[in-house]
């Protein structure tokens, strides 16, 4: 039995449905995303399950039980706030011992407890300060204490990291894969950064205008999105309008306008004569000098339109002869060298038969 | 210093000389060795004990302690109650029925109390009248500050309380309530100099019986202005300029707090 069962929820403020029926099921020990942009229902739905707001239809089941008219405080679910919400007038370790003392735990507990919840965040010497003492990352970590001292069943994260500065971001993300490993609390993560869901998740759900678009493992999110939606929102991804030609188990041959026939991988709810969009990843596209002879199916000719330094690596926007631009990218793997290529340069791109992705509309 | 900037300082302690020379005058003759607020004759503390002696001023002081204690008692209750219902509800009517007797003129109120006391309740004027009077008044200017400070604090606070266990009870006691205290005791700091001094309401309130401070003085004043006057207004001044002096810094406190919560986020 899954741990969290959420039934056709929905839930609507006036004539706007934040939440439109919504099916998910989340297992014991996952570290369960709900990803989309701002608006899409994802903090409506965490809400629900914190207690805050009653869906208007649908069930939310924990551990089976139907949590409707179960107020917040008797739920086996802790939030950690995107404002970290911690208590301005409590010091550390009475912010973290608040859920124990809530649950009335004996006191001599209660202070062991809070030691070890310190210790887990590294907090240890912090105990006795304000929040207002603490830097962001520290109140992060504090929060996260809070929310998994008095071990619930689920802690529910809305955006925690969001206020964090990209370093401390990265820093923090290795933290709560470590905390969630350790303590085995499920955890139901709320996000808007589609690389923070990647590389934390055991799931994904992809939400957008109170709908969920995918449930999957990031990587499946990542490399077979089930919708033009997904695909746009996860990572980078060029995307062009074509039709099916020829629709085997293996592979499937698309007439991609413009640019004639292209293969790309099987798909098996496609149909010879289907129109939709071919969407392929800037990391798949090779892109060499035209006077390079390769080997794959799918070779076409451009020039290089435009190009993104990134450090790491450099994204090349190549306009294709008919006019289609397609992005390509290609580590900086020479030392010294910010770019392969420059603007205007005539380059050849290619890529494997199974790297394009047909989508239906 | 140029001279626009002279003129400008001069317009400056002209403005302020207006609002505080004839507070300064009132206290100075307080201390006067003279019946006269004509010349200083010389430095006395007659008039201070002249007023310890009258008894009938006494009893006007001691009674407009007690309605502006319980005034504001009750107002900073009421007041905290509708401030946080305010917050909470967001039904945008509340706020109007709370604030509108704050922007009320007073003589309105004033007569609108005394008719509802005579021809509605007919009860007898007197102490309690003037106490429910007062707080009528005082309700909304402690909701306004009470609200302020909600609405300068971070809602999931609450929340977080609920999450973690917390009943409903026990997050107000535990979270709202010792976050908004310095709100509560400058509210109830406000109320108590808006009661202490209030005079037009008072008087339709008040009814023949207790005599009560600011009409005690007005009625001495129809007199002659004595210096005994000039001592209990300097009285009176003192009290209600320590109030507002630590109701002041309490609320500078705690958007000091505020801001440093709100900083760190």
């Amino acid at each position: 039995m899954a741990l969290l069962e959420i039934r056709e929820v929905t839930k609507r403020f006036g004539s706007y449905t934040a939440v439109d029926h919504v099916n998910i099921s989340v297992q014991a020990g996952e570290f369960f995303t709900l990803l989309g942009p701002s608006g899409c229902g994802k903090t409506t739905l965490l809400r629900m399950i914190a207690g805050f707001d009653l869906p208007d239809s649908g069930q939310i089941l924990l551990d089976g039980k139907d949590m409707v008219g179960t107020p917040p405080e008797k739920r086996p679910v802790h939030t950690v706030f995107q404002t970290y919400a911690l208590f301005p007038h409590m010091t550390v370790a009475e912010n973290i011992a608040f859920p124990l003392k809530m649950a009335r735990k004996p006191s001599h507990e209660i202070k062991l407890q809070v030691g070890e919840a310190l210790d887990n965040v590294r907090l240890s010497d912090f105990g006795h300060r304000l929040p207002h003492e603490l830097s962001g990352g520290q109140k992060q970590r504090v929060a996260f204490a809070r929310g998994l001292v008095n071990r619930p069943r689920l802690l529910l994260l809305d955006e925690p990291l969001g206020a964090l500065d990209a370093k401390l971001r990265e820093e923090m993300q290795i933290e709560l894969i470590n905390l969630q490993k350790n303590v085995g609390v499920t955890f139901v993560f709320v996000t808007h950064a589609q690389n923070e869901a990647l590389a934390l998740s055991h799931r994904i759900a992809v939400m957008n205008k109170g709908s969920v678009e995918q449930i999957d493992e990031p990587s499946k999110i990542y490399s077979s999105p089930r919708n033009r939606f997904v695909a746009d929102f996860i990572g980078k991804i060029s995307i062009m309008n074509a039709t099916v030609l020829e629709a085997a188990p293996s592979h499937l041959k698309l007439d991609v306008a413009g640019l004639g026939h292209v293969t790309a991988a099987g798909n098996q709810g496609v149909r010879t004569g289907d129109r939709g969009v071919m969407a392929i990843r800037p990391e798949q596209v090779r892109i060499s000098h035209p006077s390079t002879d390769l080997e794959l199916k799918n070779h076409f000719h451009g020039k290089v339109h435009d190009f993104l330094y990134m450090g790491d690596v450099t994204t090349y926007i190549v306009e294709l002869s008919n006019g289609i631009r397609i992005e390509a990218l290609l580590p900086n793997s020479a030392p010294g060298r910010a770019k392969f290529f420059e603007a205007g340069d005539e380059v050849a791109v290619s890529w494997r038969h199974d790297a394009g992705i047909f989508l239906n509309e | 210093m140029s001279r626009a900037n002279i003129w400008l300082w001069l317009v400056a302690a002209s403005i302020y000389a207006f609002l505080y020379v004839p507070l300064a005058i009132v206290v100075m003759y307080s201390f006067n060795d003279s019946r006269l607020n004509a010349e200083w004759v010389g430095f006395t503390l007659h008039w201070y004990k002249a007023l310890l002696n009258n008894q009938e001023m006494l009893t006007a002081a001691r009674n407009s302690l007690v309605i502006a204690l319980c005034a504001s008692l009750s107002s900073t209750i009421l007041g905290t109650m509708a401030g946080l219902a305010i917050h909470r509800y967001r039904w945008k009517f509340l706020p109007v029925l709370v604030f509108t007797p704050v922007a009320m003129p007073e003589i309105l109120l004033g007569v609108s109390l005394l008719l509802f006391f005579l021809q509605v309740l007919n009860v007898t004027l007197g102490m309690v009248s003037i106490i429910i009077a007062h707080t009528t008044f005082c309700i909304g200017f402690v909701a306004i500050i009470v609200r302020a400070r909600l609405q300068a604090m971070d809602d999931s606070i609450f929340e977080a309380a609920r999450d973690l266990g917390a009943s409903p009870w026990q997050t107000f006691r535990l979270v709202t309530l010792p976050l908004i205290v310095p709100a509560v005791v400058a509210g109830a700091l406000m109320s108590f100099t808006l009661s202490i001094d209030d005079f037009i309401i008072t008087f339709f309130t008040k009814g023949v019986g207790e005599p009560i401070l600011p009409i005690q003085i007005y009625t001495m004043i129809k007199v002659a202005v004595t210096p005994e006057v000039n001592a209990i207004s300097t009285l009176l001044m003192l009290l209600t300029l320590t109030m507002i002096i630590i109701a002041a810094r309490l609320e500078a406190r705690a958007s000091s707090n505020r801001n440093n919560s709100r900083q760190a986020r």
